[in-house]
């Protein structure tokens, strides 16, 4: 009879870590950023039909970078969550933390005890309804962990590359045109690249609309906001 | 506070895209019509008395030229007493849909939050609205499932409209107890004034009429159906309330402001037209 050979638990978790952080480091980048009127997210993505940003509730967003068929599950839990929420309490009671906090358990839950990991990094965005109420914007990653990030974010494998291109340039208060000029360009910046409105997916949340805030930006609409730089 | 998990399904439990079905598996306790109590509601067994849960009344619906009217009386009785003078019972399901509920409003109202629910949560799930015959048959599901409590004196009859964008024109669905849908080409009434409203719309109905038309002939069927049926509330001219209208078009729907319905409807009663 063989005995398993023994693992440490860290190296157990190493691996898986690395495991997701590969998978994740395959695809394309996404930005966040907030702006004059709300929260603006940008994606690199070819496809027009498979989404990587959607909304989930009035007021609330999603993104996902990773594999595709796990980031749109967690997107229909995400809406499962919230309508069942919305429908038993109120509209009001569905908010971005609640429903930050079920992925965070949901994805340790998984990075723990499954045999894989989900290769995905989430971004669950909420558009403060007046002023005075500010945006939130929690980043999960595939472990679970949250963080609650203010004024602009990066999902994905060249996150650090495209921070440090946002930092140089970004300052609160942008208007729509600029925010998504500036998202796209550090999105480009790794491999000084030029994308093209075709290969973008643009979506706001914008306060000022009525009740349902989330707002994809087609495509001739986002060639007409970066030629207007 | 607690969170609840996040609902996830193995394959072969998944509610798919249907909000119906989602809380069918995870709250059955918030569907309408569950945990009704074996007691005839309407014809008294609790306690011994008699109890009369509110009830709408006249509704009204219209196609014309370019969409679909849709509009309401405002009373809610509980038997001879006048449960609800300011009742809504207009609703708006999604950006080309409406509804108007007549018989029992509780449940009624609750059929129109999730029919609301139900019709965003499928766009979001899938990226996509529901074909407007998707939505109208989705409406039937849940009057059928309401069933059991229309045994028991809570029958709830509403009219849905919408606008068709694949047909280029507005459509409208009058539906029964058992939630039998019966598509309507030109105009549609329920409630227990909607036979003296049907009467008045079909003496003045043509068809491919203009919007304004078609609103004041809605506004005078509630008239008429408000002087003949004691359940239906008429303009009331002291408190400022008028019945509820609202239009789907192309453009999507669109509620009348009350100031316009008001002062069409004091038009309407001065220029005679009224026969009142």
């Amino acid at each position: 009879m063989s005995m398993p050979f023994y693992v440490s638990p860290e190296q157990v978790m190493k691996d898986r870590a690395d495991y997701a952080r590969k998978g994740i480091a395959r695809g394309r980048s996404l930005v966040a950023l907030e702006f004059a009127d709300g929260i603006a997210l940008v994606a690199e993505n070819p496809s027009g039909t498979l989404h990587k940003i959607s909304e989930i509730y009035d007021r609330i967003g999603f993104a996902g970078v990773g594999k595709y068929n796990e980031f749109e599950m967690l997107k229909i839990a995400g809406i499962r969550h919230a309508d069942v929420r919305g429908y038993s309490y109120s509209r009001e009671d569905v908010t971005a933390r609640a429903l930050a906090n079920g992925y965070a358990q949901t994805l340790g839950q998984v990075f723990t005890h499954e045999m894989k990991p989900y290769e995905v990094e989430i971004l669950v965005a909420q558009v403060g309804e007046q002023d005075s109420e500010p945006n939130e914007m929690f980043h999960i990653l595939y472990d679970g962990t949250v963080m609650d990030e203010h004024g602009f974010t990066v999902l994905g494998g060249q996150a650090e590359a495209i921070t440090d291109a946002l930092k140089a340039d970004y300052v609160a208060g942008l208007d729509l045109g600029a925010a998504v000029r500036l998202g796209v360009k550090a999105l480009g910046s790794p491999d000084s690249r030029e994308i093209s409105a075709d290969q973008l997916e643009v979506a706001v949340l914008d306060r000022n609309r009525p009740r349902r805030k989330f707002r994809r930006i087609e495509d001739d609409e986002v060639a007409g906001l970066l030629s207007a730089g | 506070m607690i969170e609840q998990p996040l609902p996830l399904f193995a394959p072969g439990t998944d509610p798919g895209p249907s909000f119906f079905e989602l809380l069918r598996r995870t709250s059955p306790a918030a569907l309408p019509g569950a945990h009704l109590p074996a007691v005839n509601l309407s014809a008294g067994g609790v306690g011994g008395g008699v109890v009369d849960a509110p009830h709408g009344t006249t509704i009204v619906c219209i196609k014309y030229a370019d969409g679909v009217v849709m509009a309401g009386d405002r009373r809610a009785t509980e038997g001879y007493t006048i449960a609800s003078r300011r009742m809504d019972k207009v609703s708006q399901c999604d950006h080309w849909s409406a509804m108007a509920i007549s018989g029992a409003a509780g449940p009624g109202m609750e059929i129109v939050r999730l029919l609301q629910t139900e019709l965003e949560h499928y766009e979001k799930v899938e990226g996509e609205p529901l074909s407007l015959e998707g939505k109208a048959n989705k409406l039937s599901q849940m009057i059928r499932a309401n069933l059991p409590a229309a045994m028991q004196g809570m029958v709830v009859v509403p009219l849905f409209c919408g606008y068709d964008l694949r047909k280029g024109e507005g459509r409208l669905y009058k539906y029964d107890v058992t939630g039998g849908k019966y598509e309507e080409a030109d105009y549609a009434t329920t409630g227990s004034g909607g036979v003296h409203a049907r009467n008045w719309i079909k003496a003045g109905y043509r068809p491919g009429m203009p919007r304004e038309e078609a609103v004041d002939l809605g506004l005078l069927a509630l008239f008429q159906a408000a002087d003949e049926d004691s359940a239906t509330g008429g303009p009331d001219l002291v408190r400022h309330i008028f019945p509820t209208v609202a239009v789907v078009d192309r453009d999507g729907y669109v509620k009348m402001g009350e100031d316009d319905v008001e002062r069409r409807s004091i038009e309407l009663l001065q220029s005679g037209r009224s026969a009142l």
